[in-house]
């Protein structure tokens, strides 16, 4: 092969030309992302915590675990009440007994008694699925068994689960489980069989003092979603790159 | 085409042809991306429905207030109204049909789910009104003295 060095030249510009055109411009559409840009799906659930009011009654949790059927006694539960002491040495001590289930009544953290005046910073955060927008479970099933929502939120579809457990691996926030008694992977699911029919998630209806509650994000009329978007909250494990979508009021960095 | 090139020809395009007909009974015909995209939305769509359909246990106070108006009203003008009937009585679902079915919790364990003191200063755990389980009346059960519809200390 010969080339001259005026087509060299003019090869190697033009080919510089072309790898600077960034790879989105020349991106195919993906249908359904045009279905998403021009509105379809009108709700995204979100859901909003508040550590400041949360007292650490757990009665949340004992109303998702009657309400969704999970075993009551056994240590597995959708949604759960964590307990933070930090002490003046700067230790914190972390616990959920029961997942939180009969409340907070001792100051015993792990039998360890914390006094009053040892205790710097001392606070509940409730945890759940966290419905995130790119959720690392999803991706990881290999049947179809996992899926998404046009409403954001994640389901388990139990006729279809194979039981392999990756999807309880992937979870970045470890609220995924093995339902004891239809031996599929289990989660939150926002409690979809009430939010569609215009209830209140369980959770959310229990607590007694708005420290849990929903939105839908794509209406900006919504207080909730006003909330998210004009307050100082924040999300779990954002390093993930899951985009999470429980958000929190008064989030501590201790808390993962 | 010669025999030995044939036969096991013939062999592959017969299992291709059961295994696409062993998919067709198998998968169900709503299987697909029904979301999204197929990263996030390959699934089958009657699980949704699946979901949808599970039983609301929890109704909530206006519920029990269509038959039970005059707790209710007692109960809203508490400082305990922001409690739920069915975190004390259980879920009401079936309970209009079978009026003996709630099993109501009188136990202390229930209140100090709130009104143990816990001296946490960034929760709002701090500024309930609280007792030390130890020293309050060890026990005795709480709706012994105080009324739980209506905890207020004047009326006592």
């Amino acid at each position: 092969m010969t080339t001259s060095r005026r087509k060299f030249l003019k090869n190697t510009l033009a080919a510089g030309i072309a790898a600077s055109v960034p790879l989105s411009a020349i991106k195919l559409l993906n249908p359904a992302e045009v279905r998403a840009s021009i509105g379809d799906g009108k709700v995204r659930w979100a859901f909003l915590v508040d550590i400041q009011k949360c007292v650490g009654c757990g009665l949340c949790v004992k109303a998702c675990k009657n309400e969704n059927e999970i075993p009551y006694d056994l240590p597995v539960s959708r949604t759960w009440v964590e307990r933070y002491v930090v002490t003046k040495d700067g230790k914190s001590h972390i616990d959920s007994p029961n997942a939180g289930r009969d409340g907070f009544t001792s100051t015993k953290v792990h039998e360890d008694d914390i006094p009053a005046e040892d205790i710097t910073k001392a606070f509940f955060v409730p945890k759940l699925c966290n419905q995130c927008e790119k959720p690392a479970c999803v991706q990881v099933c290999p049947v179809g068994a996992t899926f998404q929502t046009l409403d954001g939120v994640v389901l388990v579809d139990r006729k279809w689960c194979i039981g392999c457990g990756y999807c309880v691996m992937a979870c970045p926030y470890g609220v995924r489980f093995f339902h004891p008694v239809h031996k599929t992977a289990e989660k939150c699911t926002f409690c979809y069989h009430r939010i569609s029919k215009g209830l209140k998630s369980a959770c959310v209806q229990a607590c007694p003092f708005g420290a849990r509650q929903m939105g839908n994000l794509k209406d900006p009329s919504d207080p909730v979603t006003h909330t998210i978007m004009t307050q100082r909250v924040g999300v779990l494990k954002s390093e993930y790159g899951t985009k999470p979508q429980v958000y929190y009021i008064g989030l501590d960095e201790r808390v993962r | 085409m010669q025999n030995h090139a044939w036969r096991p020809l013939a062999v592959v395009i017969g299992a291709v042809a059961l295994l696409l007909s062993l998919r067709a009974v198998v998968v169900p015909s709503d299987f697909g991306v029904n979301g999204e995209n197929f990263t996030y939305g390959f699934h089958r769509k009657g699980a949704i429905d699946d979901w949808r359909a599970v039983t609301v246990k929890y109704k909530g106070k206006e519920y029990c207030r269509e038959c039970h108006e005059e707790k209710v009203a007692e109960n809203l003008s508490s400082p305990h109204k922001v409690i739920e009937c069915e975190n004390c009585h259980g879920p009401a679902l079936g309970h209009p049909d079978n009026p003996e079915k709630l099993p109501v919790d009188r136990s202390r364990e229930l209140c100090l789910r709130c009104h143990a003191t816990l001296a946490y200063p960034q929760s709002n755990r701090a500024e309930m009104p609280a007792i030390d389980p130890a020293a309050h009346n060890p026990g005795q059960t709480c709706p012994e003295c105080h009324n739980p519809h209506n905890p207020s200390l004047e009326a006592m």
